[in-house]
């Protein structure tokens, strides 16, 4: 399993390099120029070209690139002209929050799409299966933002039972940072009443950000289930009179799963993408929110940063991805 | 002919099954009976796509989706199957009264779980009971039992198979696992779908040498579903041949092998001197359940065909002790 991980590693070394050479070239042709953003609104054209000077710009493109490269190798990531502080501080404060978003729709995500998509299967073409399809492709993912709209108008501003945005509540003194995922960090501390506060904050926006998500899972895991229900090996286990829910939801549900990891992967990234609108919408100190403002604000360092950083975490995810493959399915770990 | 018949533990009656597809509706058993007498190991012969497996389906409740019994009966014992509810056949036949083993071992096993797991699911559905005297020479356990079950197909190193994933064994240890699955609950009857076509030769005749073995140790009563009448010679006490969903001619092997009696049975042992191999040469082909041919759905290829013979399905008629043939020439005039 060791040599497992560690060639896998290997595979995504390649790809890493590509991302810092794409996101860097395309940075370098955006119009805007980073060099006046950096110098102010009322700079003068002697102003602009001494920042110019001052950060390199004007230097060859591929040292430019080898400076850059030199500094990521050091993680040294330069400092945002919006915060005054180094970018990797930045993200470091607001990526687990981003985490602890993203990993609490998927588990939501999961949670509701898995049996929805095995139900809508084994009922295959009955009124739940074709209501199911028709809800997961009539764009619940389209909707996400109607949806968190309506999430707000109902319970925060009528009910009053959730918090309308923020992670946590103002005032609500913060646990002692030990992963800086608040559910975790309170957990640890015991601190019980700031889990609650966190928690109510996430549920709203972790539903949001999760409706995408659980419209694909269930579709997928629908088409894996009926897909594994064709196999000999459930003729079998019928014929051999296992109990029909074992089979179900043993025995072609994990055999379904298998085959949609890959797929749930792929919708981390996914949904970290796509967290850039929700934390906008919901006021969620992450690195989504932290994008918006960068590219608004043409701060190139952060903006690099953050890609860089969404790069890194998807060639984790396909890290952590290809081991849950393995654990789940013996036949792959035999075959690396 | 004066002797009383054993009794039978298992009957299909006059079975007729139609499946509803796309392209209409199949008739893929027209009055399909099989008698599995007590103790013995029945083959059921016949060319692919006759409707050997479903008549296995049928038996075990486990049909195609849009399939119609449209008459007969299947009887266990005194009891008829075709009026339990799904669950009953789940609980009291599949497993426990009736064990089964499928024809493609390498499919048949789950790739993703382990080979204990899998074993003991028949036995918790049913309710592993140590005082069942399953399994006398352990402690009464289950893992105990699954245990001395590997050892009676002759798996070796039992304990440590058990841990194991299904691709780590041979198509031949993977046929023997099936076989200690089929019985894990001690079941009476053991139907078995063409259990050795997909092993290499050897390995069928180690297989079948098992089978026999353990049939009669442990006093089975076995339907043996094959296309190879060179197996149905070794293995079998009794055999009835199928065509194109209908059962032809029914008897004791020697007797039937020494003198078949219907035009189809002689021309599948004809087509084989040797008695070995697949049935095949015979002129023509199966004909599609879709459109089935009238009367004996053979006549289209039977060279003692007569008018009469594609009129009206010829009935059975009691050619011998324990035969039957259903053919106009020995009296089976379409009713
Ligand atoms: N699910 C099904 N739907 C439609 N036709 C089927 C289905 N299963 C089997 N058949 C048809 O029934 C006939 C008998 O099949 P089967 O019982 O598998 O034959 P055998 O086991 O003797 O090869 C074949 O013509 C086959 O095409
Ligand atoms: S009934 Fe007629 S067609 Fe059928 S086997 Fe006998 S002779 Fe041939
Ligand atoms: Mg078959």
């Amino acid at each position: 399993m060791g040599r497992f991980i560690l060639r896998r590693m290997l595979f995504v070394v390649p790809s890493l390099l590509g991302l810092l050479v794409l996101t860097f070239v395309m940075l370098r042709v955006l119009p805007n120029d980073p060099s006046a953003a950096l110098a102010g609104e009322n700079a003068t054209p002697a102003q602009i070209a001494a920042v110019r000077t001052a950060y390199g710009f004007d230097q060859p493109i591929w040292k430019q690139f080898a400076v850059y490269l030199k500094q990521v190798v050091h993680a040294d990531l330069g400092t945002s002209i919006v915060t005054g502080r180094p970018v990797v501080a930045d993200i470091a404060l607001r990526l687990p929050a981003t985490i602890e978003l993203t990993f609490c729709a998927l588990l939501f995500a999961s949670a509701m799409g898995i049996p929805i998509g095995t139900l809508a299967a084994v009922w295959h073409n009955s009124v739940f299966d074709h209501a199911m399809r028709i809800v997961t492709v009539g764009g619940l993912a389209i909707a996400a933002f109607w949806f968190a709209i309506i999430l707000q108008l109902v319970f925060s501003m009528s009910l009053d039972w959730l918090p309308l945005r923020g992670r946590i509540s103002v005032g609500m003194p913060e646990p002692a940072p030990v992963t800086r995922l608040l559910l975790v960090d309170s957990l640890l501390a015991g601190r019980l009443g700031v889990f609650r506060d966190a928690l109510l904050h996430l549920v709203m926006p972790a539903l949001t950000l999760s409706l995408g998500g659980l419209a694909s899972i269930a579709r997928f895991t629908r088409a894996g289930v009926l897909d594994t229900l064709q196999k000999d090996f459930v003729g079998y286990a019928e014929a051999a009179g296992y109990r029909r829910s074992r089979i179900i939801w043993v025995y072609v549900l994990r055999n379904s799963v298998v085959a949609a990891t890959t797929q749930i992967g792929l919708l981390f990234g996914a949904l970290i993408s796509s967290a850039v609108a929700v934390e906008s919408i919901f006021d969620w100190p992450g690195i989504g929110s932290y994008a918006v403002k960068a590219i608004l604000t043409s701060d190139y360092k952060a903006i690099l940063a953050v890609t860089l950083v969404v790069g890194v975490i998807y060639a984790i995810v396909n890290i952590v991805v290809d081991i849950v493959h393995a654990l789940l399915d013996p036949r792959v770990a035999e075959s690396l | 002919m004066t002797l009383d018949p054993p009794p039978a533990v298992l009957e299909v009656e006059e079975l007729s099954l139609a499946i509803d597809t796309d392209e209409g509706r199949a008739g893929i058993l027209d009055r399909a009976s099989v008698k599995l007498a007590a103790g013995s190991i029945h083959g059921v012969v016949g060319e692919s796509g006759c409707g050997k497996s479903t008549l296995l389906k049928a038996i075990l409740g486990v049909l195609p989706k849009r399939s119609r019994i449209l008459g007969g009966d299947i009887r266990l014992g005194q009891r008829s199957l075709l009026g339990l509810s799904p669950e009953a056949m789940q609980r009291e036949v599949r497993g426990r009264a009736i064990g089964f083993i499928p024809q493609d071992p390498f499919q048949a096993l789950n790739p993703v779980f382990r080979v204990d797991t899998q074993l003991m699911e028949p036995l918790a559905a049913h309710g592993f009971r140590p005082d069942d005297g399953l399994a006398p020479e352990d402690g009464g356990s289950m893992r105990g039992h699954l245990v001395s079950l590997l050892k009676a197909v002759q798996l070796p190193d039992a304990e440590q198979a058990l841990r194991r994933y299904p691709h780590q064994f041979s198509g031949g240890q993977r046929q023997r696992l099936l076989i200690a699955a089929a019985l894990a609950c001690a079941p009476r009857i053991v139907l078995a779908d063409e259990p050795t076509t997909a092993l290499d030769v050897t390995t069928q005749l180690q297989i079948l040498k098992l089978l026999h073995n353990l049939a009669r140790q442990r006093r089975l009563s076995m339907i043996f579903v094959t296309h190879d009448f060179g197996v149905v010679a070794q293995l079998c006490d009794e055999v009835t041949v199928m065509y194109a969903g209908q059962t032809v001619e029914s008897g004791p092997v020697r007797d039937v092998l020494d003198s078949p009696r219907h035009p189809y049975t002689r021309l599948l042992l004809a087509c084989h001197p040797a008695r070995q191999g697949e049935l095949a040469g015979i002129p023509g082909s199966v004909p599609s359940a879709l459109q089935p041919p009238s009367g004996c759905r053979f006549h289209p290829r039977c060279p003692q065909a007569r008018l009469q013979c594609g009129a009206a399905p010829p009935s059975r008629v009691q050619v011998g002790a324990g035969r039957e043939v259903a053919c106009v020439l020995y009296g089976g005039a379409a009713e």
